[in-house]
């Protein structure tokens, strides 16, 4: 990633939501399918103006379910494609987001959180789908989720959502909250040349010996649409490499193996974050999202009190940076996990942590912002607390 | 073994991958599928350009068998999925195979707005008046006091009717035969690729193992049997007195209607328009 600074390109003063239209484009994306909720609307409306000038599709669905399945019905005849969604509709898209996992059709899904269950607060901010976006469909998978926290990194990463979605043949999820969706700020749209896109990658074989679920040394398959000639099959069963249904127990295994792997190996191309003070941290602040905006004040606020405390800012969120979450615990006194929950991400730095170092929740969870200073309080009772 | 040479329909089969299939002996899907290779075979219509959708079921087994480009889906949404291949090749004859649980208890919703839509899809209901991957349970169409192992004492609820439910949603070619009637069924079938705009073939199918054993029909014959004496041809179903009618259903033709735009066709045609406009500047 370059540095801020270094990025050239076109100013523009947009909302997040209008950020992803942006980048969704830029990235490739032909397809959108999609049921209207707050506080994600924005984002299908964008779409539907824009998509029809550049020869995309743009359709509303009866429902997010039927949203989810066009979108992989549109990623399997050769479109990028995109959905988005708050979190009644993103509950009704687990179904066929778990065929999506399985069947290894990429595809990206938006979801403008806000707070649950249910209808719970339409308007308001909250990050409780951290934990259903990992586990959210039923069954083992490896999902890829990512979490920007301004209109910057809204852009530069759902960019990043569409090239990973591509490289690996899954779904990614991106995860906003209702003050990114339609916040505005400055960012820079950076000039097409210098954007990174992924496409899939067309097969090397002949349609007889073509696999859809190859494993090859990467152990990412090549993705051909269909009406390509090829013919193959996709099913939601589990299934051998050629896409048929299996329930033989070494290809069982096999599978699932394959779809946790992909992404594994990987890590390092997917996985991102930022530290800023990290380097002589006695104390850590991790966050993401919205919150990482008053995690990044309180952490100034602390240093100018002479705390030595860091920040870790998580823009990808699964898979989980663990190592480096693991060696910060060893290298500090506590951490204060801020988020805007009940506590979620915090069960996963704990699980990391392994008990080296104090771990506390900065938590909010009432439908307003997370402020600097109850992120601070959290720091300043780590120091004095036993 | 060159299996391939022995008729014009192994072309259309994943002989050397998939087979035998899973269906019991005596099912009716395989001749469904029979009557559907048939009318693609007739029209000449290039593998290549074919996408067979289901959902999950007995019925929506069919496309693991079949050598098109295929897509075995979540249970009742295989509509959608179409939705979306059909919406970005407009050029490729979309299928869709459901069975009658998959299309009009949980996909039913999908069912009425792909009607709605008129977007150019085949959709062929295999009715089977039960839940058969499941093992025989109640469904949207078993009839009032039929059996099931979810309707031990009789079946109280009302079924649906999926011509009239099709004709009332916006479909535009709505069709119905039996397996009995196969013949017919793949002409209604043919005509419904041919269709440009949402069409539906119901097609009564046997399930002698479930529906038939629970209902007193446990051979395949008795059942074909029964579709011969309860499925009425259209013309003849107009003629006849209503107390005549009770337990039948008609079959055939109900709705051909080329009137209405269809729905990729008014999507790239407005589509096209915008580009057009943007690029004279007159916006
Ligand atoms: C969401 C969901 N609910 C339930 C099921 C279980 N299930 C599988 S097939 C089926 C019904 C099959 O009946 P039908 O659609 O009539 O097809 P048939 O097997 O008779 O051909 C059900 C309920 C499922 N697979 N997914
Ligand atoms: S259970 Fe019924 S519908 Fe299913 S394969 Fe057997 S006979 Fe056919």
């Amino acid at each position: 990633m370059p540095n801020k600074n270094e990025i050239k390109g076109t100013p523009a003063f947009i909302q997040g939501n209008e950020a992803v239209v942006e980048a969704a484009l830029a990235a490739g994306c032909s397809f959108f399918g999609g049921y209207p909720i707050t506080p994600s609307s924005e984002i299908a409306e964008g779409c539907a103006e824009k998509l029809p000038l550049v020869g995309g599709v743009y359709i509303q669905l009866e429902d997010e379910i039927a949203s989810m399945a066009s979108i992989i019905g549109a990623s399997l005849a050769g479109a990028k494609s995109m959905t988005a969604t708050s979190g009644p509709g993103f509950s009704l898209m687990q179904e066929n987001l778990g065929f999506a996992y399985i069947a290894e059709v990429p595809c990206v899904i938006i979801n403008v959180m806000r707070g649950g269950p249910s209808t719970g607060l339409p308007t308001k901010l909250s990050q409780s789908d951290v934990m259903q976006a990992r586990f959210g469909t039923h069954g083992d998978y490896t999902p890829i989720v990512i979490a920007p926290s301004n209109v910057q990194e809204v852009y530069d990463l759902t960019i990043h959502a569409f090239n990973c979605s591509e490289m690996f043949n899954t779904p990614v999820v991106v995860l906003l909250d209702e003050l990114l969706g339609h916040m505005r700020e400055k960012i820079i749209i950076p000039d097409e040349q210098d954007i990174y896109i992924q496409n899939r990658r067309y097969p090397s074989v002949p349609p007889e010996f073509y696999k859809p679920h190859d494993i090859t040394p990467d152990l990412v398959s090549e993705f051909v649409a269909y009406g390509e000639g090829y013919r193959h099959n996709i099913t939601g069963l589990t299934h051998d490499e050629q896409g048929f249904p299996t329930s033989k127990p070494a290809e069982v295994q096999k599978m699932l193996k394959k779809l946790r792997r992909k992404i594994h190996a990987h890590r390092k191309e997917i996985i991102q974050y930022d530290e800023d003070f990290m380097d002589d941290a006695l104390y850590a602040v991790i966050s993401y999202g919205s919150s990482a905006r008053a995690a990044m004040s309180a952490v100034r606020m602390a240093r100018a009190r002479g705390i030595r405390v860091g920040l870790l800012k998580l823009k990808t969120l699964w898979p989980f940076p663990g190592k480096r979450v693991h060696q910060i615990a060893s290298e500090v006194k506590g951490i204060v996990v801020a988020e805007m929950n009940m506590g979620q991400m915090i069960r996963e730095v704990d699980r990391y942590a392994m008990g080296q170092c104090k771990v506390k929740g900065a938590l909010r969870y009432d439908g307003l912002v997370i402020e600097p200073d109850e992120i601070y309080e959290k720091i300043v009772e780590l120091r004095t607390k036993k | 073994m060159k299996l391939e040479t022995i008729s014009p329909v192994h072309d259309y089969l994943r002989i050397h991958k998939k087979f035998p299939t899973v269906w019991c002996s005596g099912c009716g899907i395989g001749s469904v599928m029979h009557a559907i290779i048939r009318a693609i075979h007739e029209l000449e219509i290039n593998k290549n350009s074919v996408a067979l959708v289901s959902g999950i079921g007995c019925s929506s087994r069919m496309p693991i068998y079949l050598d098109f480009n295929t897509l075995h889906t979540t249970h009742g949404r295989a509509l959608p999925f179409a939705t979306g291949i059909k919406m970005v090749r407009p050029d490729m004859k979309v299928i869709v195979v459901s069975g009658d649980g998959d299309a009009l208890a949980i996909g039913g919703n999908h069912f009425i707005h792909a009607c709605r839509r008129n977007i150019d899809i085949s959709l062929i209901l295999i009715n089977n008046y039960i839940y058969g991957m499941t093992g025989g349970q109640v469904s949207p169409t078993t009839p009032l006091e039929s059996y099931a192992h979810t309707a031990p004492y009789g079946n109280i609820d009302p079924s649906f009717d999926a011509v009239k439910l099709a004709t009332a949603a916006g479909a535009t070619y709505v069709a119905r035969g039996t397996n009995y009637h196969i013949v017919q069924t793949s002409k209604l079938i043919k005509k419904s690729l041919e269709h440009k705009g949402f069409s539906m073939v119901e097609v009564i199918s046997q399930c002698p193992v479930l529906y038939g054993r629970l209902n007193n029909m446990k051979l395949p014959t008795t059942m074909l049997e029964w579709q011969r004496d309860h499925g009425v041809n259209i013309k003849a179903w107009d003629k006849l007195p209503e107390e005549k009618r009770a337990g039948k259903f008609p079959i055939g033709e109900f709705l051909d209607d080329t009137s209405r735009p269809e729905y990729t066709d008014s999507y790239y045609k407005m589509s096209k328009e915008v580009r057009e406009e943007a690029a004279n500047g007159e916006e």
